[in-house]
């Protein structure tokens, strides 16, 4: 096997041994970057010397004898959304608008995976500025899918999902707004969650939608998951929004059986837009629960078909005042004007694409005068409806079970068109991130021709993400699905 | 409100956002049909729901009023497109 092949677990315990160093491991994501990142774009920069220097003084500190238990990622190659500040590298998140931009300070996820002994190398393309579902918005190109480079990877964290698909890297960090981490790693092939709003902190990370933004992990399996969500969950006082509960050690909790466990099927979810195929791998998954001994049981989300419409109200609204940062005065490739009004109105026009402008004039509009009751507040009041349907339902079961995605990876160009169904692709995701509960993708199978993975999503209760994670992983441990790598 | 009534010129002056003719063209039409599509929204009554904020309810999240580290001036000037003095350079805004 080589040894990119390995899974984060794996690679620790060949590390721990002594049978592989830190430095080869890294040198392997980068031979497998330049065999196949030409294909899929996966990677926008590279800071080769750092991640070889990281590395180096990761097999110091084995060689003095840190284990994995004081530092579970040491010596493991990560890459990051480009959406991450790191001190001293770029983060364009995806956009033109940021020029040369050097990132002044690491961010608590970033910190975090230091300390856990990670080496964090490469940026990894998404969405402009995490607004997309097919990572085709990004002003350095579009990624490709691993199993077809036709196709899309999904998005935003597209990046993220097809270098961890291609085996370019041992997991990368991405974030879900409305599905960004579920949705890509369903349409690629690997394993990705979205934690409960508040787990993770966003200090450090480029905002897109304050209430809805989570920062999250994607992986080849459940246990790399969780691995590296034990490395960035926690409480920090520099995020306010992130919450000061206690975190599991979810690796730890994943072993177990699931008998008895009662999976919820949102009826409203299974009707009309779902590929055959990818209902019938998805009915083939609640079998495979119930054979597992799980419960499954319908339940009713009746406010479901309202939530990409309440969804592009809210994340618009609060992305036009986010993004109202990018104005050309302390960073950004400005563009002059007569006076500060032109430079703005010159700068933005230049630098942002056109989703990002388009959601930042929708966002405008719904907060203008004369419009926000009617949009923006209805949208507020709408998502109160949807979290409590959410409540409810998981107050029945232990976890909701659905599609992560009504069809397998679009062609590039499809849908670029055409926003509106470009937004509905997240129809299944979206709720999650509204209700700012945990959500987490799992392959669940492929189609046949052309041979597509399937992604199965299970949404869990708030701040219960180890209870996820161990019913994911059951699922996955009884599957050959995380098995299957894309021919590159 | 009609799709007809949406001023792509007004919203974006709004959002500070130079747009080409085309760009207006082609947003504005992109924009009514997202309109109309979350115009959705309006089959519901909602007139005795809270509205909703965040998941998570937390408030008045303080911290102790003590120095903290943070970045140097120099760090912070670091990105500028243009500076002097230890200050960001912007046009004249005051005749």
């Amino acid at each position: 096997m080589m040894l990119h092949e390995l899974s984060l677990t794996e690679l620790t315990a060949k590390l721990a041994a002594k049978e592989v160093s830190a430095r080869e491991a890294m040198q392997a994501c980068l031979d497998r970057i330049d065999a196949v990142d030409g294909s899929i774009n996966a990677f926008m920069s590279i800071d080769r010397e750092d991640a070889l220097g990281q590395a180096a003084a990761a097999d110091e500190r084995l060689a003095k004898g840190t284990t994995h238990t004081e530092q579970p990622l040491l010596g493991v190659p990560i890459s990051l959304k480009d959406i991450f500040c790191v001190k001293d590298q770029p983060a364009n998140c995806s956009s033109k608008i940021l020029g040369n931009f050097r990132s002044p300070y690491d961010g608590t996820v970033v910190q975090k995976l230091r300390e856990a002994g990670a080496v964090i190398f490469g940026r990894v393309n998404m969405d402009e500025f995490a607004m997309g579902s097919s990572t085709e918005n990004s002003a350095f190109g579009p990624t490709g899918n691993p199993w077809d480079a036709e196709r899309v990877p999904g998005g935003s964290s597209g990046g993220c999902a097809a270098a961890v698909s291609a085996q370019e890297c041992f997991g990368s960090i991405g974030t879900d707004t409305g599905g960004s981490i579920r949705q890509p790693a369903a349409l690629c092939g690997c394993v990705g969650i979205k934690p409960t709003y508040g787990r993770v902190s966003r200090y450090g990370v480029v905002a897109f939608a304050s209430s809805l933004d989570q920062v999250g992990p994607m992986g080849k399996t459940v246990r790399d998951t969780a691995t590296l969500l034990d490395a960035i969950a926690g409480h920090d006082p520099r995020d306010s929004t992130s919450v000061p509960t206690d975190v599991p050690d979810y690796a730890a909790g994943l072993e177990g059986d699931i008998k008895g466990i009662k999976l919820g099927l949102p009826k409203e979810y299974l009707g009309e837009g779902i590929e055959p195929e990818v209902r019938a791998a998805f009915e083939a998954a609640v079998q495979q629960y119930e054979s597992l001994g799980a419960e499954i049981e319908e339940v009713s989300l009746p406010h479901a078909e309202y939530g990409v419409a309440t969804y592009y109200i809210l994340a618009t609204a609060e992305a036009s005042a986010n993004l109202a940062r990018f104005d050309g005065i302390r960073y950004c490739d400005r563009v002059e004007g007569d006076d500060p009004f032109s430079l703005y109105c010159n700068t933005r026009g230049a630098g942002f694409g056109e989703e990002v402008k388009r959601r930042i004039i929708l966002g405008t509009y719904v907060l203008s005068s004369g419009y926000y009751d009617a949009y923006y507040i209805r949208a507020q009041k709408v998502r109160t409806l949807i979290k409590r349907d959410f409540d409810q339902a998981l107050e029945k079961v232990d976890a909701l079970i659905t599609p992560t995605v009504p069809y397998t990876a679009f062609k590039a160009g499809e849908k670029t068109g055409d926003p509106l169904q470009m937004y509905l692709s997240d129809i299944y995701t979206i709720s999650c991130n509204l209700a700012g509960t945990c959500g987490i993708s799992v392959p669940c199978g492929f189609t046949n021709d052309p041979k597509l993975p399937v992604g199965l999503q299970l949404l869990g209760k708030p701040f219960g993400e180890q209870e996820l994670l161990k019913i994911a992983h059951a699922y996955e441990q009884s599957t050959p699905w995380h098995n299957e790598r894309a021919a590159l | 409100m009609s799709d007809s009534e949406f001023d792509i010129k007004y919203v974006a002056n709004l959002a500070r956002i130079a747009l080409t003719p085309e760009e207006e063209a082609r947003l504005g039409s992109q924009l009514g049909d997202i309109l109309g599509y979350v115009k959705k929204l309006e089959e519901l009554d909602v007139s005795d729901v809270e509205p909703m904020a965040h998941a998570v309810p937390l408030d008045n999240v303080l911290r102790a009023d003590e120095v903290q580290p943070s970045i140097t001036s120099e760090e912070a000037l670091a990105n500028a497109p243009k500076k002097a003095n230890g200050l960001f350079v912007v046009p004249k805004i005051v005749e």
